[in-house]
């Protein structure tokens, strides 16, 4: 007995390291495999139904898992679906639920997704969300969500167990995409039907994703390990995730170079100095979101921009450039036009001021303004609004430099927190405004449909029937390329914002975390495809 | 006494009343609504949520059942933003933790304070009262959001002694850096209050007189002075607390330590109004609590005060 | 108690001999206390470098030097050559105009809300505590009321409400600054109000609002000059925090928290002087007003003698 015990002693000390002493893709594996990472805010909710942010969805998409999921370069793969198939008319998709059980052994069903889907769009349910499933094209979803049609008469059903049947309004090459987030996310309806509000808390939450939520503590961290009932737990090799929340960009910094973290953004500016430093740790890839200052044309809108002339003389006369070079310093792309370049479908329009030096740029700005009556005699001031942070503020300034240096405009500052901000856009209370939009898939409709003229999102009011007219085409054609180019054309021919960069994701990753999907343009990242490389 | 207590305490309640409507107006004036986010919401899922939280209801009607479920039922509501968590959730959970490092911090500036202020007080114009004010005001001119990434750069990346943020429950390593950077400026504020009353005293009459009769000075100083010395650092604790309070912002801030004076800022800043309330009802309270804490205190140190 | 009464009878009757020469005297202790006499100094010279600085200054506040911007560390040094004396932040805007034009508004906050706080708290909690009574209670009561109200949650209410503004700044400030000074007030005067010259020139039946104002105030003097000198930091150091929170003035007006918080983000990234320079006239300025009202204190007291 005594000597079994031992050999199993034994056995076990010289067993352990042999086990962690494995390989993935021929890369030898750290014998402890967590991921620290450092998120900015506090998490609102781990409900996938609540949730509305990016933080949030980042730990969603390992406590849960939904039809599909990204793939290392933003191809869908694969999840609790197996496969799906889609009708003649492209209206109906029918999807075989894989063999998968919940982290309380329960197993997976079409029903869930149902529940969940309904759930979204439950007006007593109230989600933020509720649109989404309108942007999927679900039927009916808007009707549900004002509570005229029962939650029923959503166009999904569970035909049985493992047979999800979803029907949509219109054509939607893009649908699958769209399937990757966390709004479609099941859950486990017998689950939260018992335990009602609780039932997100640590110890009560059930997922079908690759981990399982083991802590929480408000304002300081979010714990997550692996969940061994999940379908692939095989091939998973993080144990546990932790997320930081830390408010200070510049702090986090000093705890990831302290060794605290695996990964933590770069602030603005030092990605040079880091890239020279740590060339195997900073980081810096494309990312699905462009950010503008948004010209107000509505009726509240001031009368100088009303003049195309004034609008393209101050969107010319800023120095992308400088801007993207020497301000954020993070391999951001200087931006031209609106839709994220790297978006998938999107073919860049050829502009001919994007080609021009600046000089030549300044040169045509002057002369536009003169044009429309401006000058020395009859100086423009314009107000330029941006919400609290340092970022925004350093762009800001640079902004108003160039417009005051190059054509003498006056430019008042007017600096608000996030909430007035969103207020005063939503009101029509402003006349440049900073703007940012994050793709919500991968695919240029996401962006180009904000200037049309009935969207929720068009602030600055900008209308014209034509850009409308090639929208509502694309959503019909099979290769709908040509109606993108076409709307992205004349919108930057008409200039309802100036354009100023595209973003790209600035990051410190900690050298032995390996299976990072830096070609993700959506930077969706599971911790799953994620391991620690021995020293 | 005891009647001047019950007195106090009834004249809380109103006051606590009145505090309550009036921030409630206050905040809702404020423009834009906990659920102005990015993506404008289409008006009627916003139509379903402002009816979900009953914000669809005159102002007034809201106010009447906020109070009525506050004193009935001690139920802050539900935050507006973090949807997983009530209000009386997140003040369990993070005002253990502000108490914690607040208390610690409160303690260790009372304590180093007066002792550094009643020592330079004694021994004036010597080089310890010239070290003592130095530290002091040394210590309350730097701001505890500059003190803070500085700590965290020595201890944390520097000589990799100490955790550079978190809780975990409160273990020591945790609590040393946010207690030295709330601590700091409040022990400099209580030793220069201390220094100036203990001058005082000590030049006053009966002190003179007590000295000219040839008692020993530690005796004259601990039996004498120091009590009637603590009178201003009395009636600047009440205050400092509240201000202790908004101070962990900073400490939250920098440490994620989880308390609740970041919440309270966040929710002002999110418009969670539920969570606003909450955090200003309870800081209200213990405000009221520690003014008549500091009341009695001063009553019982001076004699010579009626009421 | 009866050793003291005499002496305190002694002390009045002294005080209405030198009555006239009291200030005089009171200048002239303060001119002997040279850590006070060096506070004053550093705060004229400080004055003197915002009123003036103005002049020297080789660029505006937001101008933006294109040679430095995003190369701050190498090319935005402190230098004589290029004109920027204290260096550039990461934008290449020059850290003297905005060290002059921040110490303006923090001085300006500092003191008009310390000027609000003394004012209205020494006369209303004089008032409160030597009237006494139900007087007190009420004046009290709304003090409480006023207090239980957290100070930020105010201040960034009112902040957002009204939007940023200067005046809001200093109102916000200011106002809810003089309750701290009002209770400071009160305290010192209800142990002042049962002193026996107090009781005196109650008999003798001189006013309540000259009582006030000729015997409890000037008696106060020393706590108000000290804690007046307490408060401007305070006030300076509120407006960082606010400043901290991104509530403070609006750019490209700046101020000392605002630069100070700028710098303490940067430190580590080889721009020191960002947070050096404003650091360091914000330091001087603190001790300054330590000093000088240490000084104060020792030099109006009429009991210390």
């Amino acid at each position: 007995m005594k000597k079994a015990l031992i050999v199993s002693l034994l056995m076990g000390s010289f067993l352990t390291p042999v086990a962690w002493a494995d390989t993935k893709d021929g890369v030898e594996l750290a014998g402890e495999q967590v991921f620290t990472y450092r998120v900015l805010d506090d998490i609102k909710s781990f409900d996938p139904q609540i949730n509305t942010d990016v933080s949030g969805s980042e730990i969603m998409r390992d406590l849960f898992e939904g039809l599909y999921n990204d793939d290392a370069t933003g191809g869908q793969v694969p999840g609790a679906a197996e496969s799906f198939e889609l009708s003649d008319d492209k209206l109906t998709y029918t999807f075989t639920l894989r063999e998968a059980t919940w982290s309380n052994g329960d197993p997976v069903t079409a029903s869930d997704f149902v529940y969940a889907w309904q759930r979204l769009v439950n007006p007593e349910f109230a989600s933020e969300y509720a649109w989404y499933m309108e942007l999927m094209g679900v039927v009916n979803a808007a009707a549900v969500t004002t509570g005229d049609m029962p939650l029923e008469e959503l166009g999904v059903v569970a035909v049985d167990d493992q047979t999800l049947q979803v029907t949509i309004d219109a054509p939607r090459p893009y649908f699958i995409s769209m399937l990757t987030h966390a709004s479609t996310f099941p859950v486990p309806q017998a689950v939260v039907e018992e335990m009602g509000d609780q039932w997100t808390k640590p110890g009560n939450l059930v997922g079908n994703g690759a981990y399982t939520l083991t802590s929480y503590s408000p304002g300081e961290q979010v714990v997550r390990e692996r969940n061994p009932a999940y379908w692939n737990d095989a091939e998973t090799t993080i144990d546990k995730t932790v997320a930081l929340i830390i408010n200070d960009e510049n702090q986090a910094l000093t705890r990831y170079l302290a060794g605290e973290l695996d990964k933590t953004e770069v602030p603005a500016g030092q990605y040079p100095r880091l890239e020279e430093e740590y060339p195997d740790q900073a980081h810096s890839f494309p990312r699905s979101c462009s950010y503008i200052y948004m010209y107000n044309l509505g009726e509240s809108g001031p009368e100088y921009l009303k003049d195309l002339r004034v609008r393209q003389a101050l969107s010319y006369a800023v120095n992308r450039d400088i801007i993207v070079d020497n301000v954020l310093q993070g391999g951001q792309y200087p931006s031209y036009n609106w839709t994220h370049q790297a978006t998938t479908g999107f073919q860049m329009p050829d502009l001919e001021w994007a080609s021009w030096t600046q000089e030549e740029r300044d040169a045509k700005a002057v002369e536009l303004l003169t044009e429309a009556g401006y000058g020395p005699d009859n100086p423009l001031t314009v107000k330029l609004s941006y919400n609290t942070d340092e970022g925004h503020k350093k762009i800001a300034i640079a902004a108003s430099q160039f417009l005051k240096k190059t054509l003498g405009v006056n430019v008042e500052l007017s600096n608000s927190e996030w909430k007035v901000h969103l207020d005063n856009l939503r009101q029509g209370n402003f006349e440049l405004a900073r703007y940012a939009w994050c793709g919500d898939y991968n695919e240029p409709s996401t962006y180009l449909g904000l200037f049309t003229s009935n969207s929720g999102h068009n602030n600055g009011k900008y209308s014209n029937p034509e850009f409308d007219r090639l929208l509502e085409e694309s959503k019909t054609q099979a290769d709908p390329s040509a109606s993108y180019l076409a709307a992205e054309t004349l919108l930057m021919e008409d200039m309802p914002m100036i354009p100023i960069y595209q973003y790209t994701t600035v990051i410190m990753l900690d050298e032995t975390v390996r299976g990072w999907p830096f070609e993700n343009l959506m930077q969706n990242w599971y911790s799953r495809d994620l391991y620690i490389a021995a020293e | 006494m005891l009647i001047f207590i019950a007195k106090r305490l009834t004249v809380a309640i109103p006051t606590l009343l009145v505090l309550i409507v009036l921030s409630f107006v206050l905040m809702h004036a404020a423009p834009g609504g906990p659920f102005t986010q990015e993506r404008a919401l289409p008006p009627e899922v916003l139509a379903n949520i402002e009816a979900k939280y009953g914000l669809d209801q005159p102002l007034w009607r809201q106010i009447g059942t906020y109070l009525i479920n506050v004193t009935t039922q001690f139920d802050f509501g539900p935050s507006f933003i973090y949807k997983d968590r009530t209000v009386n959730e997140i003040i369990a959970n993070g005002f253990p933790i502000t108490l914690t490092y607040g208390g610690i911090s409160f303690v260790v500036a009372v304590l180093a304070g007066c002792t550094l202020g009643a020592l330079a007080g004694v021994y004036q114009n010597t080089w310890l009262d010239y070290l003592a004010v130095g530290i002091s005001i040394g210590a309350q001119v730097l701001p505890n959001f500059v003190m803070a990434p500085i700590l965290v750069l020595i201890f944390t990346l520097w000589l990799g002694w100490l955790p550079g943020g978190g809780w975990q429950g409160g273990q020591w390593q945790y609590l040393i850096m946010p207690v030295i950077a709330l601590s700091t400026s409040f022990m400099a504020s209580i030793a220069r209050i201390t220094r100036s009353s203990m001058l005082e005293v000590l030049n006053s009459n009966h002190i003179r007189t007590a000295r000219a009769k040839g008692l020993p000075i530690r005796q004259i100083i601990l039996r004498h002075a120091l009590k009637p010395a603590m009178l201003p650092v009395i009636s600047y604790l009440g205050p400092a607390f509240v201000t202790m309070i908004t101070g962990s912002v900073v400490v939250d801030f920098f440490f994620n330590t989880g308390g609740i004076g970041l919440s309270f800022v966040n929710a002002a800043l999110n418009r969670d109004y539920a969570v606003m309330m909450g955090v200003t009802i309870l800081v209200g309270a213990l405000t009221i609590l520690f003014n008549l804490i500091v009341d009695i205190l001063y009553a019982w140190i001076d004699p010579k005060i009626r009421y | 108690m009866a050793v003291s009464s005499t002496d305190i009878s002694s002390a009045t009757t002294e005080t209405e001999v030198k009555g006239r020469s009291l200030w005089a005297d009171a200048r002239k202790r303060f001119f002997r206390n040279y850590a006070a006499v060096g506070g004053l100094i550093v705060l004229i010279l400080v004055g003197l470098f915002a009123l003036f600085g103005p002049w020297i200054a080789r660029f505006e506040i937001d101008e933006i030097d294109f040679t430095a911007i995003g190369n701050a560390a190498q090319m935005g040094r402190p230098s004589i050559e290029t004109g920027h004396y204290f260096g550039t932040d990461d934008l290449g805007r020059d850290i003297f105009a905005r060290t002059v034009q921040g110490t303006q508004i923090s001085l300006l906050v500092g003191l008009v809300g310390a000027g609000i706080a003394v004012l209205v708290g020494t006369v209303y909690g004089a008032v409160a505590g030597y009237v006494g009574g139900r007087t007190d209670g009420i004046m009290m009561r709304l003090v409480d009321v006023l207090m239980a109200i957290p100070y930020m949650f105010v201040l960034i209410l009112l902040l957002v409400m009204f939007g940023r503004s200067m005046i809001m700044l200093f109102v916000g400030i200011g106002l809810l600054s003089w309750l701290d000074m009002s209770r400071i007030v009160r305290g010192q005067t209800l142990s002042l109000k049962n002193r026996e010259f107090i009781e005196a020139a109650r008999a003798t039946g001189v006013s309540t609002a000259k009582i006030i104002t000729r015997h409890i105030i000037p008696n106060l003097l020393g706590v108000v000059a000290v804690y007046a000198t307490l408060l401007v930091p305070l006030m300076i150091l509120a407006e960082s925090f606010i400043s901290f929170l991104g509530l403070g003035v609006q750019e490209p007006l700046t101020s000392w928290g605002a630069l100070i918080r700028e710098g303490a983000g940067t430190m580590r990234y080889g721009t020191l002087w960002q947070l050096g320079y404003p650091l360091f006239f914000f330091v001087i300025t603190l001790f300054g007003f330590f000093f000088v009202g240490d000084g104060l204190r020792d030099a109006l007291d009429p009991k210390d003698r």
